[in-house]
């Protein structure tokens, strides 16, 4: 169970939260204009990182706020803590 | 008493002989002291044989004296407090213990399943993949199953309490040796928070084992001091019975606590400390050779447990054999204690002077470079055959073989906690090569050492640890060892010797050699292949004591060096848990919390039947001895013929205020949302962004900048995680705010042709009037003088209108509404009789209609959503070919050939007349129900091509049985919707 740093309540168990997925996901600013791919690469495209991985984390039983760790995939070392900052996640 | 417990020694052991115990092994009784375990009691009285081998059915006694035992497992208790797979060598010895071994018909002695073991070239490992096909393998599951295996599950639910406790502290310790011992003495007297978790329910590990002299006294007393000081120290807690069993992400450690004289059995402890030190120790190896499975056969270091320990010493005459010095000390401590020692087997040819010296001076016969060939005993050892390295063999008699393969350190805690293990040659065993941030490795768990290595390795890690935590460590006493033993150094290990008999790689699951080379012939090489085709390493014991073994001679099968073959990998938990400790108090009422309506103690008044649908909610209201059904069919009659009440407080009630609120609900429905006037409701579907359906509800419209959207009941929270999800992370400028205000109203469904006349009645400033509250718009005002809004909404297709009023005042208003419809015969219904009403009027139930890929087109509102020009969320993928593609399942009606064929949800459609399985579905029944309305069953479904088919012939195939029916469309009942104008 991963020991999550959320931002503005402290260090607190996994259970708290909910994942959010790789971030950033940038949604196409004019969905009308995206080609099948682009939307398909919004929808359902993932880097998959192995090693330092940026994601989204809402502090569901807390605070109820989303924000960012960045985390490594293989060891679970969460290396950094961000708010949301205005980085999209995603959809 | 000498007659009752023959291999008890007069005197000796930390046994408390003032305390004598009686308890029953297989209907027999016996007497043991407090302090022994139900073994050592076991051994005490000359018990040989406690069970019968996983497979072979071979009998077979107790091999080690601790928790890695894989022979001695028996069963306690009975009933629902049947407790399977005891190991005799940690269940403490109680008054009154009954016990019984598992396997074995008709008895224990003498057991039928033995023929298992005289044919047992039939059955090698894997024999299940190769044979047994005729005429199916499950003729033969049943009795293979019933003959393998150990113990019986219990008979009925645990009724044992359990506890959970959740813990921080700055260091955990796993292990109250010398080595775990020393590291809280002095992290503890360096102020840090420290938990010292040791397995057995008393401290000392090797202390209490052997012969070790502290400060000239026995070892058991500085254990004794320690443990004193260690109480006196408010910042340390000590965890005797407590077992580590797993080490998670970022050194989050499970420990099993066991109760003694607490009204709980287990306690759960979940700790998230800063620093984790493993003192573990070292777990010893047992020997390959020929017949090296017979009761009588154990653990030269357990042989000195049970010795030093529990004054007991299972033999009369004893032979030692093994591949490294520890095996001496066993020598050592029965010769010291007037038992015949009658020979020692050193397989290394080169042996330490100094030991030979002492064992000639007892005048005990020393074989070198000598292997044991064969040993005589189905149920207890008789005689071994030695090997000398001039290969001249000959039979020595004796009743108790100890024998000792070597010492592996315990590394599953450090390998679950992410620690690399690296293969010492010297030793030939795996230990610790890197360990991760955080974590420390003390003791005998580091590496095979002496114990002035283990204390001096203990004192390190502990002031590591006070540095990493910017804390002062104290000067620390180290004990002087007055009387050290003879640790494990310089082993050897020899591939096992050519032999007709077979000889035992994992006890506990009756792997012998010749199951692992048909492993490797097979090419199941690679160590975890191998494992899993010959199941060694995968019993109750995990191969504790065997896999040491098992990789090795697995390395010298295959040519490979031991470091390259590698390990297994390490899993929780260490050992086995019950699952009601996992549970702790999450079990029953406690599982899930249960939410009740605000007006419950109304609906219990009514006689309401319960259900949990998330909410504790009325699913009918049964009158005199009616049924089920009949309530339901009375409560909609009800309904559409005069008027009824429902409680509809559960449904999603979030508020969306701000300048933008109408611009942001316009993006999450597929509707025109921001154009709703304030006073009008819009019915709305919600999609993710591929399109799909995920909740639908009515947004009512307060003000331009105040909106209500009436999400689903079972989504509310979800709906309102889904709009601060866009708020915080995607639409940050928007200027909304979200309130979730489900519970804080309360909302009460007043439908039927006479619901206006009822609501009139109650003392109200809101107008009802049809030209004042036209269908789908709402009103604010007061209802009885409280906060109240009317919402002309309907899911039952009647004249309705939806009631809020804050939460607490439910059941006084509900109460009002019951006493103004008694004129009218009000009918209060539940969730059964609505979902018929709206069954009937083809209304869709997100989750139950829908699925995960249908869109607004697959059940009608396409048109709505091409007509809208703006975007919203999952438009877009509305566009998908996959999405505009012909065959797509779409929501029609279905009507049985006979109306009084009932229909259920999941029955297949198959277009046409006279279609049977097999074929391919053409779609299923969604809803289904009897409407007392039409008198007769009607349902809806998803059909492929659907509106295509409006009129034509379709067959339900429905668990086996056919039935003629015909699609129409989903709106049975007043389809033009006259009763809701």
């Amino acid at each position: 169970m991963l020991r999550i740093p959320c931002p503005y309540c402290g260090v607190r168990d996994q259970d708290e939260f909910r994942y959010g997925g790789e971030a950033p996901i940038i949604r196409p600013a004019d969905p009308d204009k995206a080609s099948d791919k682009e939307w398909a690469d919004y929808l359902f495209y993932r880097e998959n990182t192995k090693g330092a991985h940026l994601e989204r984390w809402l502090h569901t039983y807390g605070c109820k706020q989303w924000f960012l760790i960045e985390r490594d995939t293989l060891t679970h070392a969460i290396t950094q803590v961000r708010l949301m900052d205005g980085v999209s996640g995603d959809g | 008493m000498a007659e009752s417990q023959p291999f008890r020694l007069d005197s000796g052991g930390l046994i408390d002989r003032d305390k004598p115990l009686r308890f029953q092994f297989n209907n027999k009784q016996y007497s043991g002291f407090e302090g022994d375990s139900l073994a050592s009691a076991l051994l005490a009285n000359g018990v040989k044989v406690v069970a019968r081998s996983f497979k072979y059915h071979r009998p077979r006694g107790i091999f080690t004296s601790g928790e890695e035992e894989p022979c001695g497992l028996v069963e306690t208790g009975s009933g629902s407090t049947r407790v399977p797979n005891v190991r005799a060598t940690t269940q403490p010895l109680e008054d009154g213990l009954s016990s019984r071994s598992q396997k074995g018909w008709p008895s224990l002695d003498f057991d039928v399943g033995r023929i298992i073991d005289f044919t047992h070239g039939l059955w090698p490992a894997g024999f299940y993949n190769k044979t047994f096909k005729w005429p199916g393998w499950h003729t033969w599951e049943k009795p293979i199953r019933n003959s393998a295996g150990l113990g019986r599950v219990p008979e009925g639910p645990d009724p044992d309490h359990y506890e959970r406790v959740n813990w921080h502290c700055d260091l955990l310790i796993c292990g109250g040796g010398p080595a775990g011992l020393m590291a809280a003495l002095l992290a503890g007297r360096a102020g840090l928070r420290v938990l010292l978790a040791e397995q057995d329910r008393e401290f000392g590990g090797s202390l209490i084992k052997e012969r070790t002299g502290l400060n000239d006294k026995p070892a058991v007393e500085w254990v004794r001091s320690v443990i004193r000081k260690l109480n006196a120290l408010p910042n340390v807690i000590l965890l005797p019975r407590t077992t580590a069993t797993g080490i998670y992400d970022h050194k989050v450690t499970t420990l099993v606590q066991t109760g003694t004289g607490t009204n709980w059995r287990e306690c759960y402890w979940v700790v998230r400390p800063k620093k984790i030190l493993l003192a573990t120790g070292a777990i010893e190896q047992g020997l390959i050779f020929p017949s090296n499975d017979r009761p009588g056969i154990m653990l030269s270091g357990a042989v000195r447990e049970y010795l030093n320990r529990y004054a007991v010493v299972p033999g009369r005459q004893v032979v030692v054999a093994g591949n490294n010095d520890s095996i001496y000390q066993t020598a050592f401590d029965l010769a010291d204690s007037n038992i015949e020692v009658t020979a020692v087997a050193d397989e290394r040819e080169n042996i330490d002077t100094g030991l030979a010296g002492r064992l000639a001076a007892l005048g005990i016969d020393l074989l070198a470079g000598s292997r044991i060939v064969n040993s005589k005993g189905s149920s207890g050892i008789r005689a071994v055959q030695v090997r000398n390295a001039e290969q001249e063999a000959r039979w020595i008699n004796c009743d108790l073989l100890a024998v000792s393969g070597g010492w592996a350190p315990r590394v599953h805690l450090l390998s679950h906690a992410g620690g690399h293990l690296k293969f010492d040659g010297a030793n030939h065993c795996f230990v610790p090569g890197q360990t991760p941030d955080g974590v420390y490795v003390a003791g005998q768990a580091s590496r095979p050492t002496d114990l002035a290595g283990a204390f001096s390795v203990a004192i390190d890690a502990s002031i590591a640890v006070c540095q990493s935590l910017d804390v002062v460590s104290p000067d620390l006493d180290i004990p002087q060892i007055t009387a050290d033993i003879v640790c494990s150094r310089h082993s050897a290990w020899n591939p096992p010797i050519a032999s007709g008999h077979r000889q035992w790689v994992d006890l506990a699951h009756d792997v012998t050699t010749d199951d692992v080379e048909l492993a490797v012939r097979e090419g199941y090489e690679s160590v975890e292949h191998f494992k899993r085709y010959t199941t060694a390493g995968m019993s109750v014991d995990q191969g504790k004591t065997s896999n040491t073994n098992a990789f090795l001679l697995l390395s010298h099968l295959t040519n490979k060096d031991p470091a390259d073959t590698g390990t297994t990998t390490f899993r929780p938990p260490y050992a086995p848990v019950t699952a009601g400790v996992i549970a702790a108090q999450s079990s029953g009422d406690l599982y899930v919390p249960k939410r009740y309506l605000p007006a419950h103690s109304i609906h219990k008044k009514m006689g309401a039947k319960f259900e949990d649908f998330g909410w504790q909610r009325p699913e009918y209201y049964p009158k005199d001895s009616e049924s089920k059904e009949d309530s339901i069919h009375r409560e909609v009659m009800g309904v559409r013929s005069g008027v009824g009440v429902f409680d509809n407080s559960p449904i999603g009630k979030l508020e969306v205020c701000g300048p933008d609120a109408a611009g942001f609900l316009d993006r999450l429905y597929i509707n025109n949302i921001r154009q709703l006037s304030p006073g009008k409701a819009r019915y709305g579907l919600m999609l993710n962004e591929s399109g799909v359906i995920i909740d639908d509800g009515v947004v009512v419209s307060l003000t331009e900048q105040h909106f209500i959207v009436h999400t689903t009941s079972a989504n509310a929270h979800r709906v309102f995680e889904i709009m601060e999800e866009w708020l915080q992370c995607e639409w940050t400028n928007l200027k909304v705010a979200v309130h979730d205000a489900t519970s804080s109203w309360a909302n009460f469904t007043v439908a039927g042709p006479k619901s206006r006349d009822v609501l009139s009645v109650l003392d109200s400033d809101m107008d009802l009037s049809p030209g004042a509250l036209p269908h789908m718009s709402a009103v604010s005002g007061s209802l009885l003088g409280l906060d109240c809004r009317i919402s002309r909404v309907s899911y039952s297709g009647e004249l309705s209108f939806e009631v809020n009023v804050p939460a607490g005042c439910a059941a006084s208003i509900l109460e009002a509404i019951i006493e103004a419809g008694e004129p009218h015969q009000i009918t209060p219904y539940g969730v059964e009789a609505l979902m018929v009403m709206r069954t009937e009027k083809g209304y869709l139930h997100v989750g139950s209609d829908t699925d995960g890929a249908t869109t607004p087109d697959d059940v009608g509102w396409g048109a709505i959503a091409r007509r809208k020009g703006r975007d919203f969320i999952g438009r877009r993928s509305l566009a998908r070919p996959a999405n505009t593609a012909g065959g797509r399942k779409q929501l029609v009606g279905i009507e049985p050939t006979d109306s009084t064929q009932a229909l259920m949800p999941g029955g297949h459609l198959l277009l046409g007349t006279d279609r049977d399985a097999p074929a391919i579905t053409d779609g299923w029944v969604t809803s289904a129900c009897f409407s007392p309305t039409l008198n007769r069953y009607i349902a809806l479904a998803m059909l492929r091509d659907g509106q295509d088919h409006l009129g034509d012939p379709v067959v339900i195939y429905d668990q086996g049985k056919r039935h003629n029916a015909r699609v129409v469309a989903p709106a049975f009942y007043d389809p033009e919707n006259a009763r809701l104008s």
